[in-house]
């Protein structure tokens, strides 16, 4: 019986590759989406010795930018986000998830630092409760405080322009 | 007219692998010796005509024939000639028609090395070989022709990715796929020995030098691409764990664990079964390698969606070739080992640890290349699950396996005693220990316990794989007895030592600044003054480039002056960094240029890398091993084999 252990394997892997051929690009649902953020308690990139927790988001639409310097994709969306910060349409909060402090500065030293404010997740316990599966992830959060989108992936114009605006001037409106 | 012949020569070919899969399993089959006969050359033939369509399209891309459509986005007339040759595997299509002359050659050799084997059994094996090479024949003329016309031609090419317009990644796919598609003579053979359900040592011992050499080739093109991803992309990393280097390294680590599972069924007629199942999965895992992630399938939705057809056709081959074979096992394989019992302390153990460390290390890689892969066919977009993950992954499984190497090189088979092993092991235990804290503290002046770790365990495994050598030396009998798998064994676990060291002391001491820099400015790292001197434009064949002159200096005296470059290709207006690199034995100096910073100075990347020549050394040295290994005069005795 032992030897049928691998063709049932096998068996099992190959739905997940023909689903994912029928199906067309669709967003992942993240039982996030319509709640608050979780709290945290972590400190700044920039300055260890200041503590930020969720009371400083609050109040306004937030960008939450999940980002790491070993993160080829986050490379790809920087020189976007960057643009981003420059036209000021929103408040960017990066989250630098599991890296080297010393990595993480140089690089917003030598590419720019598009982020008003910068907290460090060394262990990436914020990260679990933000339900993050890897970098780049990009979150957006409303003046009370909640998510109402989750991008997986570098962040785009397109993307900007097509799933998070429309969301921003439907509240605005 | 050229490509063309090319596509004629596909088709024909196509059809002679399909006259060899009857002739080969009919003539297996009927015990046929007419239709067995006609095997050998019908192999040669299909070989002959997929190499007129390899040259054919390689022709193509030589005299600059736009009008060919996979020429047209895979060149450009201003491409030096080396990479228009090397273009033809450049893209999707092209590599399928390489792995499918690679196939065609291990076919040959396979034909004409294989000559005192039992009729019926190699006609079988070149049978499943004749097949798979009909599927992928199939697949290129239906789905990915690369002679496919395109009208009106136009002027020029769209040009060949920049990123692939170096020496490393011109002959990297060549390498790295003689040792995908090597495995696939392992999983022949092992196909054939269940259809026909004769396991026996003697299987063993003809499968052993081909699943060697599929490795060592293996070996060499993952090192390869290593080195190409340290000098080329600009980070001076070595291994980024991504799903292309993943898919590489997967085949490489159950590959490992075949060659240590056949010397047991040869050895000792033990873990059959266990064998034919690394032999199917090294293979499988090869293929999921090159045609879910390495053609992008998986990597790129959108590449995807505009042929459907292909990627159900992959999956429909995939489904075939490994299910298939899974079936054959549940079926066929043998059930029960036979009952030879060995010892709880003897390399029978060690060996089935290391088979089961290594498995460990690749199925966790492969849930860490799948997860996101399966995620982004769900989403369309490309996360990584990160570094952190895939290094503790490796960490966990490796660190036993390289302390039991030792252990289990140096006890007998059947088995031993622990006396005797303790009294052979403690001088060069006690001796790694020493030198393993010594070397670090002394030249590096710092020592910590993953460091200690790794630095100890790397002179344990170069210590303990010279002792058989030496032990053999001590006599007269031991020396007759001295061959080249012995020899292979030692200079593979050797190397093998070489790259934990490289590893471990690059990892730990690794120096790594960026800094602002003007022209006339200078700076230190590690002990090495770089100054810039100037910067200059320059023009290549087709790009345009910053070059920076940097000199180095070490206490005060002019050492050597690197020109890292920031090219921007001119066709495809991608940014490119081409780093500059002291390399020496003991450490190499990295630059890099990173971003003009507008008011005359640049980020420059500096790097000290100590001992990192090392990794790719010893990866030179365990395929080396596995060279001197295939060379036995015993896979060459024919006559006694009948």
């Amino acid at each position: 019986m032992t030897k049928f252990i691998p063709i049932i394997i096998f068996t099992i892997m190959l739905p997940i590759f023909f689903v994912g051929l029928s199906r067309n690009k669709s967003e992942l649902p993240s039982p996030l989406i319509g709640k608050t953020i979780p709290s945290f308690s972590l400190p700044s990139l920039l300055d260890p010795s200041i503590t930020i927790d969720q009371k400083s988001i609050n109040g306004k639409f937030v960008l939450f930018n999940v980002w790491a310097t070993w993160c080829v994709g986050c490379r790809e969306e920087h020189e976007f986000l960057m643009d981003l910060s420059q036209r000021k349409e929103i408040t960017i909060i990066g989250l630098n998830w599991r890296d080297n402090r010393a990595d993480a500065l140089n690089w917003l030293v030598n590419l720019g630092n598009p982020y008003e404010i910068s907290i460090e997740d060394k262990l990436g316990r914020t990260a679990i409760d933000w339900g993050v599966y890897g970098a780049p992830e990009t979150f957006l959060i409303n003046s009370n405080g909640i998510i109402i989108h989750k991008h997986l992936g570098p962040l785009s114009e397109e993307d900007w322009n097509g799933d998070f605006k429309p969301l921003i001037m439907a509240k605005q409106r | 007219m050229i490509p063309e012949i090319g596509q004629f020569a596909l088709i024909i070919a196509l059809c002679l692998t399909f006259c060899l899969g009857c002739f080969a399993f009919l003539g297996a089959h009927k015990d046929n010796p007419e239709y067995m006969a006609l095997v050998s050359p019908l192999t040669h033939a299909q070989f002959i005509f997929v190499v007129v369509a390899f040259f054919c399209l390689a022709y193509s891309f030589l005299v600059d024939d736009f009008s060919v459509l996979y020429v047209a986005s895979n060149s450009h007339s201003e491409l030096p000639t080396l990479f228009k040759f090397s273009a033809v595997w450049g893209a999707h299509e092209g590599s399928l028609l390489l792995w499918i002359l690679i196939l065609t050659i291990w076919m040959v050799l396979v034909a004409n090395f294989s000559k005192a084997l039992p009729r019926p059994f190699i006609s079988r094996v070149l049978g499943v070989l004749g097949v798979l090479n009909f599927g992928f024949l199939l697949f290129t003329l239906m789905t990915s022709n690369p002679f496919e016309r395109i009208y009106p031609a136009p002027f020029n090419g769209s040009d060949l990715n920049p990123l692939l317009q170096d020496i490393g990644l011109a002959i990297h796919p060549p390498i790295l796929y003689m040792g995908y598609v090597g495995f696939a003579v392992a999983y022949a053979f092992a196909v054939a020995v269940m259809l026909s359900g004769k396991l026996d040592q003697r299987w063993a011992r003809w499968t052993r030098p081909w699943t060697t050499a599929a490795w060592l080739f293996l070996t060499i093109g993952i090192a390869l691409g290593s080195w190409w991803a340290y000098y080329e992309l600009g980070w001076g990393g070595w291994w980024f764990w991504d799903p292309v280097e993943n898919a590489s390294f997967m085949p490489w680590l159950i590959g490992t664990a075949l060659i240590h599972s056949l010397a047991v069924t040869e050895k000792r007629g033990l873990f059959k079964s266990w064998t034919l199942l690394l032999a199917i999965s090294a293979f499988s895992l090869s293929l999921l390698g090159t045609f879910l992630v390495r053609s992008g399938i998986l990597i790129s939705v959108h590449a995807f969606a505009t042929d459907p057809a292909r990627g159900i056709f992959i999956l429909m081959l995939l489904c075939i070739v490994i299910g298939g074979a899974l079936v054959l096992y549940a079926l066929r394989a043998p059930s029960i080992d036979e009952s030879v019992g060995f010892n709880a302390l003897s390399r029978e153990t060690f060996l089935l640890l290391n088979n089961v460390l290594l498995v460990i290390a690749a199925t966790l890689i492969l849930l860490g290349t799948l997860f996101p892969l399966v995620l982004e066919v769900f989403n369309g977009s490309k996360i990584s699950i990160g570094p952190p993950w895939f290094e503790l992954a490796m960490i966990v499984p490796m660190i036993p396996l390289i302390l039991l190497i030792s252990l289990g090189m140096n006890t007998f088979w059947v088995e031993q005693s622990t006396h005797d092993l303790r009294r052979k092991l403690q001088i060069p235990f006690v001796l790694s220990i020493l030198l393993g804290l010594i070397i670090p503290f002394y030249f590096y002046g710092k020592v910590t316990l993953l460091l200690a770790v790794g630095s100890i365990s790397a002179i344990w495994i170069m210590l303990s794989s010279i002792l058989p050598l030496i032990k053999k030396c001590q006599s007269s009998s031991g020396r007759k007895s001295l061959n080249r798998s012995i020899f292979g064994m030692t200079l593979a676990h050797f190397g093998l030592g070489c790259f934990v060291f490289g590893v471990t002391i690059v990892s730990a001491f690794n120096i790594e600044s960026d800094q602002r820099l003007s022209p006339g400015e200078s700076i230190f790292v590690a002990g090495y003054q770089y100054q810039l001197r100037d910067l200059k434009n320059i023009k290549g064949p087709n790009y345009e480039a910053v070059e920076a002159e940097i000199d180095i200096y070490k206490d005060g005296n002019f050492l050597t002056q690197l020109r890292p470059q920031k090219r921007t290709y001119r066709v495809q207006k991608s940014p490119m960094t081409e780093a500059g690199i002291v390399a020496g034995w003991n450490r190499d100096l990295f630059v890099a240029l990173g971003e003009d910073l507008g008011d005359g100075s640049w980020s420059i990347r500096i790097q000290y890398k100590p001992m990192i020549r090392w990794i790719w050394f010893g990866c030179f040295i365990m395929a080396m091993g596995g060279l001197i290994a295939i060379t036995d005069k015993r896979y060459r005795r024919t006559k006694s084999l009948t």
